[in-house]
This record gives structure tokens, sequence and C-alpha cells, in this order.
């Protein structure tokens, strides 16, 4: 993975995007066992229609972990310092998904960090373009003379 | 409503030793298919000792520790009425397979908005490995919604 210098990326960049597979029961189910999130809320449509709920709907950290994925496949991990996002609209069975970033700011190395850091916003949006979830992150870059 | 005196209150704390075969059944799950997740060799040219967990995955180790389902006890909430609103994560270093952690949580604030309608609860865990050092913290908002306010409300 070719890591991006903090001296070539600019704000309003963009990050690679990442299409998924529309969000299939199957995923849900896997994802419940893999996360340990064992609400039935997302994998039991008889528990989601007695709770009031048309159907079975994703779990938020699902769309957080293709989020992760938006910002692992532009840089590896170990850059990646904080980063947190607001769950603003639940994703159904269906929906067709893509994650985006945008650089929005450029941190020059300070003296309580000592490295050069871009913040990045991110979202997870639907076919339609309705936001599911929004957030930033916090990514340190080399800046090519070190 | 959920009683304010919970704030300050720690949760049990939880270990999680991190599995290979967990991890990859986590990458699985979420599609993911950069190969220094999965495969052994991959990670080791990568410079790492073991499979990476990945940035979310702090998060199950804090489903492992009941933290939900501890909720749901406590505070009388049910689990159907409780959705995720917010999740933050801030890191010291990546985490291993092979590695045990211990996830120590607190109930960092509870307050409602809407006359009540909403209520929400945040949690504030921090992650430290066997020898007690830091690797990350996260920060979770969940919101419970009042049987009378509908879920277009609640998000």
């Amino acid at each position: 993975m070719n890591l991006p210098l903090f001296s070539a990326v600019q704000v309003g960049d963009v990050l690679p995007a990442l299409t998924l597979p529309p969000v299939s029961r199957h995923t849900l189910a896997l994802f419940a066992g893999g996360s340990g999130d064992h609400n039935p809320l997302h994998i039991d449509f008889d528990f989601a229609r007695q709770a009031g709920f048309a159907d079975v709907f994703a779990q938020g950290m699902l769309g957080m972990a293709w989020l992760g994925r938006l910002l692992t496949g532009w840089v590896p991990q170990a850059q990646l310092r904080q980063w947190s996002v607001r769950f603003t609209a639940v994703t159904h069975v269906g929906d067709v998904l893509t994650c985006q970033g945008r650089v929005v700011e450029k941190q020059d190395r300070a003296a309580a960090t000592d490295e050069d850091r871009v913040r990045v916003a991110i979202e997870m949006v639907d076919a339609r373009g309705e936001v599911k979830i929004a957030g930033e992150a916090l990514v340190a870059l080399p800046d090519g003379t070190a | 409503m959920i009683d304010t005196r919970w704030i300050g209150e720690t949760l049990p704390p939880a270990e999680l030793t991190l599995e290979r075969g967990r991890l990859r059944f986590f990458a699985k799950a979420i599609g993911e298919t950069d190969p220094v997740y999965v495969d052994l060799e991959a990670a080791r040219a990568a410079g790492h000792p073991d499979l990476p967990a990945p940035p979310t995955f702090l998060f199950a180790a804090e489903l492992d520790a009941g933290a939900a389902f501890w909720l749901v006890a406590r505070l009388g909430v049910p689990l159907a009425r409780i959705l995720h609103g917010e999740q933050g994560f801030a890191y010291e270093r990546l985490v291993y397979a092979g590695e045990t952690l211990a996830v120590h949580t607190r109930i960092a604030d509870i307050y409602t908005k809407r006359n009540g309608a909403l209520e929400f609860v945040v949690l504030e865990s921090r992650v430290v490995d066997a020898h007690g050092a830091a690797v990350g913290s996260q920060r979770s908002v969940w919101v419970a919604r009042h049987p009378a306010a509908s879920l277009t409300e609640a998000t």
C-alpha cells in the first residue's frame, strides 16, 4: 500500500470510495456472530415485528466497520488515531451503500502530537443519497522527509 | 426514566482473548478483502506480529462484556427500545490475535431530550493489554426510545 504523503494531500481530496453489495439478511446474521452483537432486532424478523419495526435492520456497527474498510483501504490501520460517527438513519435490507471520505483539514505537526495529521469527513450513503452514518477521522501521515 | 444515579457507575470488567478464527470470521462478515486481516503470511509480510484486529473490533470486546445486556437489566430499558446513537474510537496501538484485552467501562452520562421522549446513556471504555498498558478507548452513546416516540424521532 502506498501511503499518501502529508505534503501531497490537499483539503478536498477524496478517498477511493467503497461501494458495497446490497445488504442481505445473510450478512446481518454473519455480523451478529462475528461482532458479538446478538440483538435479535437485526436477525429475528418476528422479534423485530413485535418491537414495532417492519423488518430486521442492519447493526449500526456493521456500517461503521464498512467505514473502517474505507479508511484502511486508504492508509494502513496504524495511521488511524481516532474517529467517531453518528448513526443518522436506519440501514435496511436491500440498501445499496457507498462509503466515502474527504480531507477537510490539514493539521501541521504540533508539539503535543509530533506528527502531521489530516482530518477526514466520512459518510455512508444509500443509492438515493440518504446519509446513514456520518463522522470524522484523524489520520497521521508521513511528511516524506523523515 | 433512567435513574441518573447510575452516572459514574462502572460495568463489570471484561476480558477478551483475540483469536485468529474470530478475527477471520469478523473479516468475512464485513466483507474485508485485504489479506493483512485474514492471511497470517500477508500480515507478517506487512510487519505485523499476527493478524491485526480491524478498527471497530474493540467494540466486540465491549459487547462480550455484556454491556448492552447489563444496561437492559440494571437500567430497566428493554433491548427493543435501544438504538446506537454514536460511536467513537481512539487508538494507542494496533492489537493482534493472541492478545488478551481487558475492557473497563463506565457510565459517563445519562440525559434526556424532548421532555423525556428520548433518553441517552453515554458509555466510556478503556481497553488495556495484558500488561495493563492502554491500547485504546471507545465512547458509545445509546438512545432509549420512550414507547410514545417513533423510530423516526429517535434517528
